[in-house]
C-alpha cells in the first residue's frame, strides 16, 4: 500500500495575484522613443473620447515579477508533459515540440490574413494539403477548416444539414423537419449545437449493450419530422456502433442526414472511415486526434468534413487551385486562391481562415506519422485501452460487456457500497500522480469514469496507473477516509464550489476586505 | 501485451468493426518525414509567404504589434500549454488563477463589471453577444451598423439565421465615417440591441455615449465591438459610455498574426447578466482550511449541464491565447499599454497628415481616428498597392474594393508602434512616385 | 430519512403545496433538495405571471446540475420569495418554511385534490429509488 505524506509549503505556494504584487512606477516593457513630432493629444483625439481612468487598477510590475509570477503558478498545474491524462473523450496525447517549432516559422507566424493571395501561397498550401489529408482520413471530400473548435465545427455541420434540407425540400416542407435525434450518451455540445441551428432535440435510447437502440431509432424516424441524427462512433462508452451502416440507412430512408461527432477519431484513423459508413458530415478535433495542445482550454480547431453533395453549403471562402496562364516560365503554373462564389454556403463561421496555427501543427503531426504511423497510433491507442480494461476489471464494475476501443467506462458501484464515490476516487488518484479520468460522463452511466490512455503511454506507465487504481480500490475498503478526504498532496484541498457559485467573485477589485473562512458554509 | 489481454493479434482489436468497413489498403497520405525533412519542408513552404517579411501597414481586424519576448517563453512552459481544461481545480490552479487575472484585466480595459474566460475571436464573440441580447431582453430585432468589419457582420448573420433574430443593417454617414443616431431608423421597442464597432472598420471613433443613450431610450442594449484592442489604451472605455456588452478581438495584446488564428475573443458585460453570459467563468473559492483558490463556476449555464438550453455551445475556447494576452498586459502594464496606444495614434496621425498632402490623395472621413484611417487615391487602389509591394517591398494597406466594389480607389492604412518614421516616409514617397508614374 | 410533513400536498415532481385559503404556497421537498445538493441559485417568476398545472415556473441550480420546477396547480403568481436570490441555501436548510418559492392564487381549487398525500408521496419516493 502506498503511503502519501503531506507536502511541505514551498515558496511557489504563496504566489498572490499579480495585482497584489503591483507597485506604482514599476514597468516591464521598453519602447523606443517616439520618432515623429508629437502633437498635443487633444488635437488628434478630442478629450471626450480619451481614456477617463488612466487605467487605474492595472498592474505595474517588472519583467522579473512577471516571469516569477507565471513560473510559480505554472508549478501548480498538472500537464501532459508530467504524466498521463486518462481523460476519456479528450485524447490527451503527446504535444510535439517539433510542431511548436513549425508554428513559429516566420513565414507563417508573421503573415497577415489579408495579405494578397500571391504573397500567401505557402500559407494557402498548408490549408490545401491539410484539407486533402483529412479528406483521405475521413473518406469525406468536402472540407472547411474555418471552425475554431469542436463545438464550432458541430454547429457548422448542423447548419449545413439545415441548409441542405431547405434547398432539397423547400422552406415549407423543411419547416416540418425540425427534429434532431441525439443519443442519451451524447456530449453536451451536441444538443446545444442542434439548438443553435433551430432544431429541437429528441433523445434516442441505448440498448443494454450500450449501443444505439435500432427499434427506437426506427420509431422516431417514422414520424417524418427528422432532419438528422447526431452520433459519436465509437460512442462515448468507447464502443463501436457495429450497425452504423444500418443506422445511416434508416435515417437516410426517412429523409434525414447523419452527423458524426468526430471526437473519437483516435480509434479509427487508418482503420475505418466515416465516409464509408454512410455518414454525411463530421467534425474533427485537431486538439484531440491530431495532437495540437490543449493549452489549458484551447485554442482548438474543429474542421468540418462532408460528402460531395453537401459541399456547396460549406463556409466561405474555400481554398481552390486554379491554372494560371504564364508567359514567364519561372512563375507558378497553378495558384491557390480564395473562392467566395458559393451562393448556397451557410456563410462564414469565423473571421479570416480559422485557427491557422493549429492547422500547421496538425499537418506536421500527419507528416511526421505518415501512413504507417497514423495507423500504428490508432492500434496502440486501442491496445492501451484494452490493457487498462484487463487490469481494472477485477476491482471496478464495467457496465458493458463488449470490448472497448480507445476508451473504456467503469463505474463506482462496488466502491459506493462503502460510501466512496467516483469523485473521491478521482481526487485520490491525484495523490498517486495522475490526472483523474473523465468523471460523470456519459450521463447514462451512473458514477461513470471514462478512461482513455491514448497511444502516448508506455506499458510501464499503464501498469503504474492500474496499480494506483487498484490501490485506491483497496483503500476504499480498508481506509475509506483516506479516499474521501483526498487529495492530500496538493496546494489546496477541495474548494467550496457552492459558496463560489452563490456569491460569485469573478474578478479582483482593489482594496477588497480580507476574506476569512467561516464555519457556516 | 496482446498475450496478457488474451487477444490474438492487433487486427483482432478491431473485431467490433464490420469487415466491409475495414480499410484494406493504407491511407493515401505521404510517408513519414523525419524532423530534419519536416523542418526543411515547412521552411520552404513558409518562405513562399513573401508578405511575412515585408514592412506592413495592414490592419482591418488583425494588427502588427510588438510582442515582448517573455510572452512566448512563458506560454511555452509545458505546465501551461500541455495542460487540460481546469475541471480538476486542485491540479489546475496555475491555469485558473491566470484566467481570473485575465477576466480582471478585460474588465479594467473595457470598463465593464464581469468578463468571461474567452471566446474564439472577436467575430464569434460578437455573434454570441447578439444571441445574448435576445435572451436578456426577449426581443428579436437587432440593428448593426454597416461600419462594422464585414467578416464580423457575416459571422453574426450565420449565427442568427435560425435563431429567430432579425439582424438589420443601419447605414453610416459617408461624410464623417461614423454611425449617426439619426440613422438608427429601425430602432423601436422590439429592438434587443444596437451594435457598433469602435474604432469602426474605417478606423473612425464612434460616439458611444450618444449611441448608448439612444439605445437605452428604447429599452435596447448597446453592444460595442472592438477589433483593435490597443485602442483601449487611449480611448474612453465603452463601459463608461454606457455599453451593456463589450466584445473585442484580443489579438493586439501579444498574439502573432499567424494568418488569422488562433486569436481570442474578449467578452464583458454587467454583473446582472452573469447568468446569461456565454463561455467559461472562473471564480474565487476557498477550501476547508480557508486557503484561497480559483474554480470554474456558474457552470450550469454551459452545454455540459444545460445541453440544448445552454447559453452557448462553446466548450474549448482560446485558453493559451488568453494566457498570452494576460502576460502581455501584465508585462506592458498600466503605463506600457497607454504608451503603446499613444505611439500608435501619433504615428498614424503623422502618416495621415503626410499622405493627405500628396497630390490627388485625401483622407476623406472627418472624424477622429485611433491608428487606422481610409485613404482615397487618384487611381485604382488595388494595382497601386500591388505595385508598392513588389517594387518598394511595402504592404501599404488594404484595398477596400476587396470588400465593397463601390470603393475602387479607397484603401485602409494602419500604423502601429512597430512602424518607424523612416518606414512611414518611405510609404509616402512610394505612394507619390507610383501614382505619378501611372498618371 | 427525508422529512415529509403531514399537512401538505405533494406532486410527483417533488414539489409541495400548502393551501392557505385561495393561495397555494409552493416549494420543493426535503427529498428533492437532498438529491440536488447545495442549492446555489433559484430562478423564479415575477408576480403576475400565470401558469397552468404542471408547467415549469422556474429552476433550481446546484453546482453541477439544474432542475426545472413545476407548479402542481394553475393560477397567477401573487408573490415570489426573492430572498432566495441572496440566500439560496434556505432551500436546503428549511425547504418547507423559509425555502418557500412562490405563492399562487389558485384558479381552480379542486386541483389540489389530485395531488399526493404525505403517505402517498413517501411511498412514491421509496419506489423511485428502487
Amino acid at each position: 500500500m502506498h503511503s502519501i505524506s503531506k507536502v511541505t509549503t514551498h515558496i511557489s505556494h504563496n504566489e498572490q495575484l499579480i495585482f497584489e504584487r503591483s507597485q506604482p512606477g514599476r514597468a516591464g516593457f521598453s519602447l523606443p522613443p517616439l520618432d515623429v513630432d508629437e502633437i498635443p493629444l487633444d488635437e488628434i483625439i478630442p478629450s471626450q473620447f480619451q481614456r477617463e481612468d488612466d487605467l487605474v487598477g492595472m498592474p505595474e510590475v517588472t519583467e522579473v515579477d512577471v516571469v516569477r509570477h507565471f513560473t510559480r503558478i505554472s508549478s501548480w498545474n498538472y500537464s501532459i508533459d508530467q504524466g498521463m491524462y486518462p481523460l476519456g473523450s479528450c485524447t490527451m496525447k503527446y504535444n510535439s515540440r517539433l510542431n511548436e517549432k513549425v508554428a513559429r516559422i516566420n513565414g507563417f507566424a508573421n503573415l497577415h490574413p489579408l495579405a494578397s493571395e500571391a504573397e500567401s501561397q505557402g500559407a494557402l498550401q498548408v490549408i490545401y494539403e491539410l484539407q486533402q489529408h483529412l479528406a483521405e482520413i475521413t473518406g469525406l471530400p468536402g472540407i472547411s477548416l474555418q471552425p475554431a473548435a469542436g463545438a464550432h465545427g458541430e454547429m457548422t455541420g448542423i447548419l449545413i444539414i439545415r441548409a441542405f434540407i431547405d434547398a432539397r425540400d423547400g422552406k415549407e416542407a423543411s419547416a416540418k423537419r425540425r427534429v434532431m435525434l441525439i443519443p442519451d450518451s451524447a456530449h453536451g455540445t451536441n444538443p446545444a449545437s442542434a439548438h443553435l441551428s433551430g432544431f429541437t432535440v429528441k433523445t434516442i435510447r441505448s440498448t443494454n449493450e450500450g449501443l444505439t437502440d435500432l427499434d427506437h431509432l426506427r420509431e422516431l424516424c417514422a414520424h417524418g419530422d427528422v432532419a438528422g441524427l447526431m452520433l459519436t462512433n465509437p460512442n462515448t462508452l468507447g464502443l463501436f456502433e457495429r450497425n452504423i451502416k444500418e443506422i445511416c440507412r434508416i435515417v437516410h430512408d426517412a429523409g434525414g442526414l447523419v452527423y458524426m461527432d468526430g471526437a473519437n477519431m483516435n480509434a479509427l484513423v487508418g482503420i475505418a472511415r466515416p465516409g464509408d459508413m454512410g455518414v454525411d458530415v463530421i467534425h474533427l478535433n485537431l486538439h484531440k486526434t491530431f495532437s495540437t495542445p490543449h493549452g489549458g482550454g484551447g485554442p482548438g480547431s474543429g474542421p468540418c468534413c462532408c460528402t460531395k453533395e453537401l459541399e456547396p453549403f460549406l463556409p466561405v471562402p474555400r481554398i481552390v487551385t486554379s491554372a494560371v496562364d504564364s508567359d514567364d516560365e519561372h512563375r507558378l503554373k497553378s495558384m491557390l486562391r480564395l473562392d467566395f462564389d458559393y451562393p448556397q454556403s451557410i456563410g462564414r463561421v469565423k473571421a479570416f481562415f480559422g485557427n491557422y496555427g493549429m492547422m500547421l501543427r496538425a499537418l506536421a503531426y500527419i507528416l511526421t506519422h505518415g501512413y504507417d504511423g497514423l495507423r500504428e497510433a490508432t492500434e496502440a491507442a486501442v491496445l492501451n485501452a484494452r490493457y487498462i480494461t484487463h487490469g481494472l476489471i477485477s476491482d471496478y464494475e464495467k457496465p458493458f460487456a463488449a470490448p472497448p476501443m480507445h476508451e473504456v467506462v467503469f463505474t463506482d458501484k462496488r466502491q459506493a457500497r462503502k460510501g466512496v464515490h467516483t469523485l473521491d476516487i478521482a481526487k485520490r488518484l491525484i495523490d498517486y500522480g495522475f490526472h483523474p479520468p473523465t468523471i460523470y460522463f456519459p450521463l447514462i452511466v451512473s458514477g461513470a469514469m471514462l478512461i482513455e490512455p491514448t497511444e502516448s503511454v508506455g506499458r510501464q506507465e499503464l501498469d503504474q496507473f492500474i496499480e494506483a487504481m487498484r490501490s485506491i480500490a483497496s483503500e476504499a475498503i480498508d481506509d475509506p477516509e483516506l479516499v474521501l478526504n483526498a487529495p492530500h498532496t496538493t496546494r489546496i484541498g477541495r474548494l467550496d464550489e457552492a459558496a463560489a457559485a452563490r456569491k460569485p467573485v469573478l474578478r479582483w477589485k482593489p482594496a477588497a476586505p480580507p476574506r476569512t473562512a467561516t464555519s457556516d458554509r | 501485451m496482446l498475450r496478457e489481454i488474451g487477444v490474438a493479434s492487433i487486427e483482432n482489436l478491431f473485431d467490433s468493426i464490420p469487415e466491409d468497413l475495414r480499410l484494406l489498403k493504407r491511407l493515401n497520405v505521404p510517408a513519414a518525414l523525419s524532423e530534419i525533412e519536416l523542418l526543411k519542408r515547412f521552411g520552404d513552404v513558409g518562405a513562399r509567404n513573401t508578405a511575412a517579411s515585408r514592412v506592413s501597414f495592414l490592419g482591418a481586424g488583425a494588427y502588427s504589434h510588438y510582442v515582448p519576448t517573455v510572452v512566448d517563453h512563458l506560454i511555452s512552459r509545458s505546465e501551461f500549454f500541455t495542460a487540460y481544461t481546469p475541471y480538476q481545480p486542485e491540479i489546475s490552479q496555475g491555469t485558473l488563477q491566470s484566467i481570473f487575472e485575465f477576466q480582471t484585466l478585460v474588465c479594467q480595459l473595457t470598463g465593464m463589471e464581469i468578463a468571461n474566460a474567452s471566446m474564439y475571436d472577436g467575430s464569434t464573440a460578437l455573434a454570441e453577444a447578439v444571441l445574448m441580447a435576445e435572451r436578456v431582453t426577449k426581443r428579436s430585432k437587432v440593428i448593426a451598423s454597416s461600419a462594422i468589419h464585414p467578416h464580423y457582420l457575416e459571422v453574426a448573420h450565420t449565427y442568427v439565421q435560425h435563431a429567430g433574430i432579425e439582424l438589420k443593417h443601419s447605414p453610416y454617414c459617408t461624410d464623417s465615417g461614423i454611425t449617426l443616431t439619426e440613422s438608427l431608423a429601425a430602432l423601436d421597442d422590439q429592438t434587443a440591441a444596437v451594435v457598433v464597432q469602435s474604432p469602426n472598420f474605417f478606423g473612425c471613433i464612434e460616439d458611444l455615449q450618444a449611441l448608448s443613450e439612444k439605445a437605452h431610450a428604447n429599452g435596447a442594449l448597446l453592444i460595442v465591438a472592438i477589433t483593435e484592442a490597443l485602442s483601449l489604451g487611449l480611448l474612453r472605455s465603452p463601459g463608461s459610455c454606457g455599453a451593456d456588452i463589450v466584445v473585442a478581438e484580443g489579438q493586439s495584446f501579444g498574439v502573432p498574426l499567424s494568418f488569422g488564428g488562433p486569436y481570442v475573443g474578449l467578452f464583458a458585460t454587467r454583473d446582472k447578466y452573469a447568468r446569461q453570459i456565454p463561455g467559461r467563468l472562473v471564480g474565487q473559492a476557498y477550501d476547508k482550511q480557508g486557503r484561497r483558490g480559483f474554480v470554474l463556476t456558474l457552470a450550469t449555464r454551459e452545454q455540459h449541464i444545460r445541453r440544448e438550453k445552454a447559453t452557448s455551445n462553446i466548450c474549448t475556447n482560446e485558453g493559451l491565447i488568453a494566457l498570452a494576452v494576460t502576460i502581455y498586459l501584465e508585462t506592458m502594464g498600466r503605463r506600457g499599454v497607454q504608451q503603446v496606444a499613444r505611439q500608435c495614434a501619433q504615428k498614424a496621425h503623422y502618416a495621415a497628415h503626410e499622405i493627405a498632402k500628396l497630390a490627388g490623395f485625401s483622407v476623406p472621413f472627418s472624424v477622429p481616428f485611433f491608428n487606422e484611417f481610409m485613404v482615397r487615391a487618384p487611381i485604382e487602389a488595388l494595382p497601386l498597392l500591388e505595385n508598392l509591394a513588389t517594387e518598394k517591398s511595402i504592404d501599404a494597406g488594404i484595398a477596400l474594393s476587396r470588400f465593397d466594389s463601390n470603393r475602387p480607389n479607397d484603401f485602409l492604412v494602419c500604423v502601429t508602434e512597430t512602424n518607424t518614421r523612416k518606414q512611414i516616409d518611405a510609404l509616402v514617397d512610394g505612394l507619390r512616385n507610383l501614382s505619378e508614374a501611372s498618371q | 430519512m427525508a422529512n415529509v410533513p403531514e399537512n401538505l400536498h405533494y406532486s410527483k415532481d417533488h414539489e409541495w403545496v400548502r393551501v392557505e385559503g385561495e393561495t397555494a404556497v409552493i416549494g420543493i421537498t426535503d427529498h428533492a433538495q437532498d438529491q440536488l445538493g447545495d442549492v446555489v441559485y433559484v430562478e423564479l417568476p415575477r408576480a403576475g405571471d400565470e401558469f397552468v398545472a404542471n408547467e415549469s415556473f422556474g429552476s433550481v441550480e446546484s453546482v453541477k446540475a439544474v432542475s426545472e420546477i413545476f407548479t402542481p396547480v394553475s393560477g397567477k403568481v401573487g408573490e415570489a420569495n426573492d430572498s432566495l436570490t441572496d440566500e439560496p441555501e434556505k432551500v436546503n436548510k428549511d425547504p418547507y418554511g423559509d425555502g418557500w418559492m412562490i405563492k399562487i392564487k389558485m384558479s381552480s381549487s379542486g386541483e389540489v385534490d389530485s395531488l399526493l398525500t404525505a403517505a402517498e408521496y413517501e411511498d412514491f419516493t421509496k419506489a423511485e429509488s428502487e
